[in-house]
């Protein structure tokens, strides 16, 4: 029925290597979805909080264009956010003669811009309402230490933001591994891009859907897994009493 | 003209796209609520079945599961009856992605409607029942009014992605406003206006739907009083 000698054979193809990396990266398979997810996440995060700042700050200018910002990348698909990006820069005169066209003309740079955009737009949402969250007596307790604005930023509302996130980001995570499937409809042979290629050689679906659905499912139990950790560690003080 | 006459055909996919989410609602809401029955039965390989159900769909991509149910079950059903010595039917692929979209979050459907049922206090049903109501009669009069109010904020954002993930049907060679727009970024070359002006459709449907979630949840929150800090 299924054919497992077909499935070791191409394991090397699904693990990934340096012979069908795209342009700019170094390999495909499982370690391109990895370094499209860390790359996307690691710079969507550093924008996300600043962004949760702007959002939650007292000027109107800046909290509503990051709404703005927010709402357009939750309210579309993402493939169609790296649609707009892969396909539709190519519209304008100005990007094609531009410095960045070297890189936006690859997919890979157009997935993790998109991915990026993408998840920093959930990110802010989730960091702003956790920061909106903190509990006053720590600002008060801030200030009259007197803390300056940036200062009490730094020390008290940030640090203590990101780990009320915590729970609600690692969602987030397993969210955008799974979305950086879609990198395979432009033309990037990530886990699902490797198994589409597979099937449309061998044409037997179940073989290698199956092997990159448990590939998916381990990776998922995975960070689930990491986050645990990570919430025993940095949320201990927000944990139920043992005793 | 705008988009050399290509909105009318991109108006007709999202059409399209618009009754495939619709009806894979349809679906994952009537298998939810079948999960969450599962999930809270008193045997316990049903309560294994429908665990295994939906932790297995949430841990796997909605393109993965696409690509799987649409090629393999097309696979299952030209083998089955080429081994019955039948004429191997087409699939239709409305059909086709309506089921496997409505599967998938009939997964996420059914951690919702369990939350919103256990929500409900126990003594409402047993109250029910103590009036010689049929269990189904209960659940419809007693259960499900009651824990609309609880189901509706993860149920909104259920049908958010859910249209969001519309948007892959495409790959299973459904004409959806994906696959229009597809044609027309070819032939109009104007990608960028061809996506942008899809972008807006799906914004529009999603903050409509927003919108109208909203209304439905303070309507069913009438008579409970709103925390005020």
């Amino acid at each position: 029925m299924i054919d497992f000698n077909m499935i070791v054979e191409k394991l090397p193809a699904f693990l990934g290597g340096a012979d069908g990396a795209p342009m700019m990266s170094t390999s495909d398979g499982l370690q391109l979805t990895l370094e499209l997810l860390f790359l996307s996440l690691a710079c969507g995060l550093l924008l996300a909080v600043p962004l949760a700042l702007m959002r939650v700050s007292k000027n109107r200018v800046a909290s509503s264009l990051v709404w703005l910002y927010t709402y357009v990348f939750r309210g579309t698909p993402l493939l169609v956010q790296l649609f707009i990006i892969y396909y539709g820069l190519s519209q304008f005169d100005w990007v094609r003669d531009s410095w960045a066209w070297e890189y936006l003309r690859e997919a890979y740079a157009c997935a993790i811009l998109a991915f990026t955009l993408n998840t920093a737009a959930y990110t802010t949402e989730i960091i702003a309402g956790q920061i909106r969250n903190t509990h006053y007596g720590e600002i008060e307790a801030a200030k009259a230490m007197g803390m300056s604005k940036w200062l009490m930023m730094r020390r008290i509302v940030i640090p203590s933001a990101l780990r009320r996130a915590l729970p609600a980001y690692s969602n987030e995570v397993v969210m955008m591994m799974q979305s950086t499937s879609v990198a395979g409809l432009v033309t990037l042979a990530d886990l699902t891009g490797v198994a589409r290629r597979v099937f449309s050689d061998t044409y037997m679906p179940f073989e290698p859907f199956i092997t990159v659905a448990c590939f998916y499912l381990v990776l998922t139990f995975g960070f689930v897994w990491l986050f645990k950790l990570a919430e025993r560690r940095w949320l201990a003080y927000l944990a139920p009493r043992k005793h | 003209m705008f988009l050399q006459g290509y909105l009318p055909s991109i108006l007709e996919g999202t059409i399209l796209t618009l009754q495939v989410a619709v009806a894979s609602l349809l679906v994952s809401v009537v298998l939810g609520l079948i999960g969450a029955m599962f999930k809270m039965a008193p045997s316990k390989p049903l309560v294994w079945l429908a665990e295994l159900y939906s932790t297995v769909v949430r841990g796997v991509p909605d393109l993965v599961w696409m690509l799987l149910l649409f090629f393999g079950g097309q696979m299952l059903i030209n083998d089955f009856c080429t081994r019955m010595g039948w004429q191997a039917p087409e699939i239709n692929s409305f059909f086709a992605g309506v089921l496997t979209i409505g599967f998938i979050f009939g997964a996420y459907m059914t951690e919702t409607f369990r939350g919103a049922i256990m929500a409900v206090p126990k003594g409402q049903m047993e109250a029910g029942l103590a009036y010689g109501m049929s269990p189904l009669r209960v659940f419809l009069r007693i259960t499900f009014p009651q824990m609309v109010r609880f189901a509706l904020p993860s149920f909104s954002n259920n049908w958010l992605v859910l249209v969001k993930s519309t948007a892959l049907v495409s790959v299973i060679g459904l004409n959806d406003v994906m696959y229009r727009a597809d044609t027309a970024k070819s032939i109009t070359q104007e990608p960028f206006t061809v996506y942008a002006v899809v972008g807006l459709i799906f914004l529009a449907i999603t903050s409509v739907s927003d919108f109208a979630l909203k209304r439905l949840e303070k309507r069913y929150s009438l008579g409970v009083r709103e925390t005020e800090l």
